[in-house]
Parts: C-alpha cells; structure tokens; sequence
C-alpha cells in the first residue's frame, strides 16, 4: 500500500496537526512515512495544508499533488484539491463549513458535520480529530489499535492533559453515521 | 536505536550535536530557523554555547573563532544569509579550517521568496566567496541523511581542514521522517596546529589567510589544491537507482533526486528503462560515474531547482558524448513527476 493524503483547511484548524497524528501512527505501525507541511507567511485564518505518505515501500516525493484521501475543512480547499485527487480517492468533507457537495463522481465523499460535532461534544476546536477518526474507519490507513500512544507523541507535554479530548473526537469520528 | 518523527531542520541540529558540536552561532530566516530554534533550546542544558548573532556576517566569523580553538563549531542560514556569510566562508577556507556551514535553500536572486530551490548550487560548488577554493558539499535528500551528513559533513571536514557545507532546501528542512539517530560521540580534538595558548611549551600556532609574499601565497594555494585533488579521488558519494540497464540517466540531487523516482518507476512501468545518478557530494562531484554512464545510455537529464547549474557539471563529466536535458522549475516551484516523466519520454522519442 501507498497511501497519499491531503489534508487542507484553514490556519488555526489543526491541519498540520491532524497530519502528525497519522505519521506518527504510521511510525508505530512500523510504515514508512513523510509529513510534509505547506509552509510560508501562513496564520490564522489563511490557508494551511500538509502532504501525509503512508506507506510500505520507500517513500518517493513528500508531495502530495494526487491524494488517495483528501481532507477538505473549508470550501478554498475542496475548490482548489477536489480535481487533483485520484479517480476511486475518498474525499472526506467538513460538511458544516462546505455547503456545496462533490462535483466529480468517480471519487466517494464523505459528509460530516465535524465541527458541528466538535462544538455539540464541547470540544470545539478538535474537528480535526473527529474528521480523523472517520478517515481512519472509511479507509484504515493506520488502525484505532494504540492510537493513545501515537497521540501522547504528537501532543507536546505541556498539553497532555487533551490527550484524551483528542481521543474521544477521534472516536466520536469514527463512530460517526453519515 | 529506535527511530523517531523529526523534521530535517531539527535532525540537522540534533546529530550535530551529537557529532560533539557544542558552538552554534546563527541568525533565524525562513525555512531553517528550527535549526537555531532547536539549539536555541539544546544547547544551554548541555553546556554548550547558542548564539544568536546580530548578523550573518557575525555569526560565520564566530564560528571562524571556535574552530581556530580546534572545536566543533557550525552556522545554519537559508540563501541571502549564506551569500552574506561568503566572506567569513572564503576566510575558513584560506585559514584552512574544518566548520560546517548549512544552507536550507530559498528561492533567488535578492530575498527572493521562501519556499525550496536548488539555485545556490553554483555558489556552493565553484567556492562561492573570493579566491581559489572548494568546500566540500553535501546534499542530503532524506531526513534520515540531514543527520548522517551532517556527522559525515563534520568528519571530513576535520579530516582535510577544510569547510564543509550541507546543501538542503526548503523541502528537506520542514518535511519530518523517521530517523534513527547517530550515537552521542565524545568529540576529543587532536589538532596540533590550533590557538589554545602555548603555556610557554611550545611554539605559537598562527592561523591566518594573510600572505603578503606572493611566492608564498601560491605554495599556500598549490598546497590546497594537493589537499582537494585528494578528496576527489577518496570521498565521492552518489547512489545508483536502476541504471543497470538504463538507456536514459536522469542526474538529479535533493528533493528532485525524490521526485525523479517517482518519475522512475512510472516510465518504468512504460517499458521506458530510466535511471537515476543521485550525487551525494556535489563536490566533489560524482564525475567518474557519470563518464561511464554516457557510454550505455542514450542521454542524461538534468532535475534541478534552478534555471540549469549543476547540467554544466554533467557535461563536463560525460564530455559531451551524449545530449543532456534540463527539466527544472525554479523561484519555490518544484518539478511535479509528470514533468519529469515527460522529459524522459521526450528523451526517449516516444509521444506522450
């Protein structure tokens, strides 16, 4: 398996923190992988994106153009990736903040209400681990098994203490129904 | 060791000192601040010295300092910062002393912007400040070889006395993979020829780039070139992928050396058998291999981050025996891999 994703949103989302979560869950899982952040004069509210490899076999370019998986958290990013991702690729939509649907037909869109879920749990800025946990249950790019582990290395320490509120998004996520 | 997530900036910081690097000296510019930021953080716990400089030119000629003492000293900065660090750099390589510097490559000329290029390469290989010289240059295009190089980079630079540079861009600095450490060294200097004061036993040592006698100043110059002609012949350093049978040899380093793998394996699955010289010193550059390559392939294409610098080396190499194409992106942009497949397919004479 080559896995290539796309995660793109605002700045302040956790863009490149949801990318972390799976590298490092890439890591423990013992795959080879490259997290690869947009970099620049980015801040709150701009645009922020981050290229995840996960994969088997050596990892080529870090540069994600073509996703396998694509994360869209604000319209911009879904208008500017929805036409680079692979025919079958599974495109998972904030569908709180993206009013619009997926125009292409040969790709599977996911709709989920993250941030409205993130904020109904009373964990409003974590819609990027609910939208994880459903990419984690749609494609099983990286397994649930252990996550606490790849989490307590992404979170630094002094935030510890959200180790668990990131989990119960994740898993909220995953638990999803569309 | 177990590996751990870094990115190439922080492996660069964390292996230097680990090489028993304990003088850092730099000035923040994007994208290798978290070289600084990581030593920033470091260094103070081990004893070591952090300074942020108030300028490039400050912190290159502190590292000139350190390294007269005979210990491990080094200096990070991204492109406009390393153009003002040539001085400093041109005054290491006349003292012939052994320092690493790093550059995490932005686009240019002038500021430029921020995001990754290769078109420092001209500056890095062909000496880069005044007067006849070469640093040794190398250019990692994983995390994992951030850090080895940059053990590699202080060891020969110790071994010929000379400067080292590691050549990365943006790409490599910001990108994490995993990467398994180097092992902490003990770093115990034997250099003989070093200012640490005579204690009235010896001697004094001067260490100097001043010759006013001509006569002499050519014997220090010819002396120097011995010394390179020696590290040409005994630390070139490339990897091969797939030119066994290769009819056409892209040459390409740093994040386009991983981009053309990409390129690779696609025109490979094509029936188009491509190759890749990925040269890992680009100085000394990997001249010899790439001679013999020229006799079984049809041509070579050059993947760079610049409007065509290190192509001229590859036709010197290969003595203008057969074509060599460019196919680059330059001022932050990098090749995409169907650019560079479609290279290889132009090369090969098919239609796309």
């Amino acid at each position: 398996m080559y896995t290539q994703i796309l995660i793109a949103g605002f700045g302040g989302q956790g863009i490149l923190f949801a990318g972390k979560v799976l590298a490092y869950k890439g890591l423990e899982e013992d795959r080879q992988i490259s997290w690869l952040p947009s970099y620049g004069p980015e801040m709150r509210g701009g645009t922020a994106n981050c290229s995840v490899i996960i994969s088997d076999t050596p990892v080529g370019s870090p540069i994600v153009s073509n996703p396998d998986i694509l994360i869209a958290m604000n319209l911009p990013s879904l208008d500017k990736y929805e036409d680079a991702a692979v025919p079958g690729a599974q495109l998972f939509i904030d569908s709180f903040l993206i009013e619009r649907k997926v125009a292409r037909t040969d790709v599977k869109a996911h709709y989920i209400p993250a941030t409205k879920i993130a904020r109904d749990l009373g964990l409003p800025t974590l819609a990027n681990m609910i939208i994880l946990g459903k990419v984690i249950k749609e494609t099983g790019v990286v397994s649930m098994d252990g996550l606490k582990e790849a989490l307590s290395k992404t979170v630094s320490a002094k935030h510890a203490d959200l180790i668990d509120a990131n989990l119960k998004a994740i898993e909220a996520g995953y638990n999803y129904a569309e | 060791m177990a590996k751990v997530l870094m990115k190439g900036n922080e492996a660069i910081a964390e292996a230097a000192i680990r090489a028993g690097c304990r003088h850092y000296f730099g000035y923040p510019i994007t994208p290798q601040t978290e070289v600084a930021a990581y030593m920033s953080k470091r260094m103070p716990k081990i004893g070591g010295t952090f300074l942020q400089a108030e300028s490039e030119i400050s912190a290159v000629n502190m590292v000139y300092g350190v390294a007269s003492a005979g210990l491990r000293a080094m200096t990070s900065s991204s492109s406009p910062g390393v153009s003002l660090k040539q001085e400093g750099i041109s005054y290491l390589a006349g003292c012939d002393l052994p320092a690493l510097i790093v550059n995490v490559q932005r686009g240019g000329p002038g500021l430029g912007g921020i995001q990754p290029s290769q078109s420092d390469y001209f500056q890095a290989t062909k000496g880069g400040g005044h007067g006849d010289y070469h640093l040794i240059v190398l250019a990692p295009a994983s995390v994992q070889e951030m850090a080895d190089l940059t053990v590699k980079a202080f060891d020969l630079a110790d071994k010929y006395r000379m400067p080292a540079m590691l050549l990365a861009d943006g790409t490599m600095g910001q990108m994490m993979e995993p990467v398994e450490l180097p092992e902490p060294a003990e770093y115990k200097p034997d250099k003989p020829w070093t200012v640490t004061g005579t204690e009235n036993r010896r001697e004094h040592n001067i260490v100097n780039s001043l010759y006013l006698v001509p006569e002499q100043l050519e014997q220090k110059n010819l002396e120097r070139y011995e010394k390179y002609a020696s590290v040409e012949k005994n630390e070139v350093m490339y990897e091969e992928y797939m030119t066994d049978d290769a009819d056409i040899c892209v040459v390409a380093f740093g994040i386009a050396a991983r981009v053309s793998k990409n390129a690779i394996t696609e025109a490979r699955k094509r029936g188009i058998k491509a190759g890749l010289i990925r040269p890992i010193t680009l100085w000394p550059f990997p001249s010899g291999v790439i001679r013999k390559t020229a006799d079984k392939v049809k041509g070579f294409i050059s993947v760079e981050l610049s409007m065509g610098q290190m192509i001229e080396d590859i036709r010197l190499a290969e003595e203008c025996k057969k074509p060599v194409t460019l196919c680059s992106r330059v001022g932050g942009m990098i090749p995409s891999p169907e650019e560079v497949l479609n290279a290889i397919i132009k090369m090969e004479g098919g239609e796309n």
